[in-house]
């Protein structure tokens, strides 16, 4: 009880001049707090509306809208348990695999809702790539890695032409070079970086819109981390990608535009250089000048 | 104030040191303990194979008897050589053997000697090659039991036992021509069960448990991943799974004689199928062995880490494809281990197949699911039950025989678990 009220006043007091709580209160009759910045776009690519995602009774997002765009790479952060993955999984319906966990409101990729009865989810990941955050390759070669998801889509009519979507994929996630002499020797046998590069690569192999990527580098060390954050950087003109990461640097030097999350709620979407150099939300302002987080 | 803080450290290192020393004391009371402890229990399994080996090894060879037989025309017409009186040869050969033994008695004491199993051996050979008939040949036939004790020391030398001094000397002047000789027990490995112990052989029983047991394997191993499978990847946890949870972990630990009547009361008294037959047998152990298998198979499926199910779901693999793919192989092998230890159990298990009455005496080697047969564990156990003391040694031989099998299946669940498995 005590707990929901603090977030509500916090939520509602905007930067320049906080009002007095007791007011803010009484003006706010709901607990959603208003997204500050620009969340809505005007040609989106993905468009989410009022989404709340509960774990059995317990509210992990609190009614979130958001637009992402084009060819645009937008960060996530916020702190830890804010809601980013949650919030991330929700677009390729990956929520759908816990059971206690339930989404409502309405997401669109390219103005088709993806919770579409008769959409299938298999078609959805196929446009919705995922990255995670602990490299995950299969416990199989590094070519099998690659060639699992057209392998499953059907996307290869031959050997040749599965062999020349793990050959791209692998060059456009900058691992051929190390790996091209042993394709057949154990994904899980790379390095920490390797191993992720060739995630991402398993991922554009499917040839994807939009790649979810949830703190992709959080387990890698700095140089690894700078490889990948060069590849999201190339792999921007081809994909829409979403990124979660806990590194304020790592959204400034990446994303065009970033989102803070805070305890469920979205609290503020701005393009990346404005959110850190003249936040409007004054929660926003705490997280990044280190106030806590 | 430098001084106090020193000293101070300085006791703090000294506290440390002492309780180290006491840790260490710990550590090496411990440490003795479980060598203690893996001495005591070597020590026993020593004992036990050491008295099974002693007891069982001997019932590995046999002794035989060098007869000569004319193998008389007149006795083998070759119109009725089936029905021909083959243990007239053996006595026709001992009684050339020894021409001064005159008397029923004497002689049926002279007969005694050699098994019944020697008529049969003679017929074998006859019926195999009818150029036999009419010629004159040394041949070692295998002989009495009680005679192969007192060669193996099992039986004192000593008149008014189990032989009277005339069959002691006998036996004194066979040895003395040489021949009497030990040889490898084959007859062993390549009979079924017999009266006779010096005819008795596992091959009945042994071939009972492969039937058995291939039909519990083909049976539960399937049905006991799949079901795991579904209920670990696919079932919603909730009061349901729970409650199914609960009753297979009840399952696994209802004693196997219950397992038994059930097999009576449903295979056989109202699905009407047969007795003693390794059909029933392995639907019983299938029964026993399902909960073992499912627990088992569960435990390997959760320790598949989900990022693999992760990886697989966020590429658009659909469940089936994710199970089949990524985590059925994950888990295969400890889904195999599993099964293989439940079927070690299967194979040792004797009261459900009492029940179903695989207890029977069965001289013919099964060779289908619906022929009368028994298993190796209930063969020790009719054998152990058995009043002849050559049952004795046989009793112990198929213990080891038992006990090779076991060793050989958990053996190959080790290096099928080695084989498979997989880091990742
Ligand atoms: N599988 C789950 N079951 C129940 N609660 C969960 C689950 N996953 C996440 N949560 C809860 O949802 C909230 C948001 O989690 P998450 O999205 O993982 O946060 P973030 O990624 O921002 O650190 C947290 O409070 C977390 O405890
Ligand atoms: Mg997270």
């Amino acid at each position: 009880m005590c707990t929901t009220m603090k977030k509500r006043l916090d939520c509602n007091s905007l930067n320049p001049g906080a009002a007095s709580a007791v007011s803010d209160e009484g003006l706010n009759d709901s607990n959603r707090c208003q997204t500050v910045g620009e969340p809505l776009l005007e040609n989106p690519r993905i468009s989410c509306r009022e989404i709340d995602v509960f774990y059995g009774k317990k509210q992990a997002i609190n009614s979130v809208s958001l637009d992402i765009g084009h060819n645009e790479v937008i960060a996530m952060i916020g702190p830890s348990g804010c809601g980013k993955s949650t919030f991330l999984r929700c677009i390729n319906r990956m929520n759908d695999t816990i059971d206690s966990c339930r989404v409502s409101g309405s997401i669109l990729l390219d103005g088709q809702d993806i919770n579409r009865p008769d959409l299938d989810v298999v078609l959805l990941r196929a446009r919705v790539g995922m990255v995670f955050q602990k490299p995950n390759p299969f416990p199989k070669s590094i070519r099998e890695n690659v060639a699992y998801g057209p392998k499953i889509h059907g996307l290869a009519r031959n050997k040749a032409e599965l062999e020349e979507i793990v050959t791209t994929s692998l060059q456009r996630a900058g691992l051929w070079d190390e790996v091209k002499d042993r394709l057949d020797e154990p994904g899980t046998g790379l390095s920490g970086g390797q191993q992720q590069r060739l995630c991402i690569a398993r991922t554009i192999a499917v040839s994807p819109e939009v790649i979810l990527m949830d703190e992709p580098c959080s387990a890698l060390d700095p140089i690894a981390t700078a490889k990948i954050e060069d590849l999201i950087t190339e792999l921007r003109d081809k994909f829409t990608i979403i990124i979660v990461t806990h590194s304020m640097q790592q959204a400034s030097r990446i994303s065009q535009r970033t989102a803070y999350f805070h305890l469920g709620d979205l609290v503020e979407v701005s393009s990346t250089s404005q959110l850190f150099t003249n936040p409007k939300h004054k929660l926003t302002e705490d997280y990044i000048t280190g106030r806590f987080g | 104030m430098t001084k106090s803080m020193g000293s101070d450290s300085s006791t703090v290192i000294e506290r440390v040191e002492r309780g180290l020393s006491r840790r260490y004391r710990a550590e090496k009371r411990f440490r003795l303990i479980g060598v203690g402890a893996i001495i005591l229990s070597l020590f026993f399994l020593v004992i036990l194979f050491g008295d099974i080996l002693i007891k069982g090894l001997p019932a590995f060879s046999q002794t035989q008897i060098k007869i000569t037989i004319f193998f008389d025309p007149e006795r083998l017409p070759l119109d009725k050589l089936e029905s021909a009186d083959f243990e007239a040869l053996v006595k026709s050969g001992l009684r050339s053997m020894f021409p001064q033994v005159r008397g029923r008695r004497s002689k049926r004491a002279l007969y005694k000697l050699v098994s019944s199993g020697a008529a049969y051996e003679l017929r074998k050979r006859v019926l195999h090659n009818h150029d036999l008939i009419g010629k004159t040949k040394d041949l070692w036939l295998i002989a009495d039991d009680e005679l192969d004790l007192l060669l193996k020391g099992d039986i004192a030398r000593v008149p008014g036992g189990r032989f009277n001094q005339q069959q002691l000397d006998w036996i004194e002047k066979l040895e003395r021509d040489g021949n009497l000789r030990q040889r490898f027990n084959l007859n062993f490995f390549t009979s079924g069960d017999s009266r006779d112990p010096e005819l008795a052989g596992v091959l009945g029983s042994l071939s009972g448990t492969v039937l058995t047991l291939m039909l519990t394997f083909l049976l539960s191993f399937p049905i006991g991943i799949g079901a795991a499978v579904y209920l670990e990847e696919f079932l919603k946890k909730g009061r349901f799974s729970d409650f199914l949870e609960v009753n297979i972990n009840n399952l696994a630990a209802v004693p196997s004689i219950i397992f038994g009547l059930l097999g009576l009361g449903v295979f056989i008294n109202f699905c009407g199928l047969p007795r003693s037959a390794p059909l029933v047998g392995g639907l019983v152990l299938t029964l026993m062995t399902l909960p073992t298998i499912i627990i088992s198979s569960r435990a390997a499926i959760k320790a598949v880490p989900p990022s693999v199910r992760e990886a697989a779901l966020g590429l658009g693999a659909s469940r089936m494809q994710t199970v089949f793919h990524h985590v059925i192989p994950l888990a295969m092998p400890g889904m195999l281990t599993g099964a293989i230890i439940g079927m070690a159990r299967a194979l040792g298990e004797t009261a459900p197949l009492l029940m179903i009455g695989m207890v029977a005496f069965i001289v013919d080697i099964p060779k289908s699911f619906n022929a009368a047969a028994t298993v190796l564990p209930v063969q020790i156990y009719l054998w152990a039950d058995s009043p002849e003391r050559a049952f004795q040694a046989r009793t112990s031989a198929a213990i080891i025989i038992l006990l090779f099998f076991l060793i050989l299946m958990n053996a190959s669940a080790v290096y099928l678990r080695r084989k498979f498995e997989r880091r990742w």
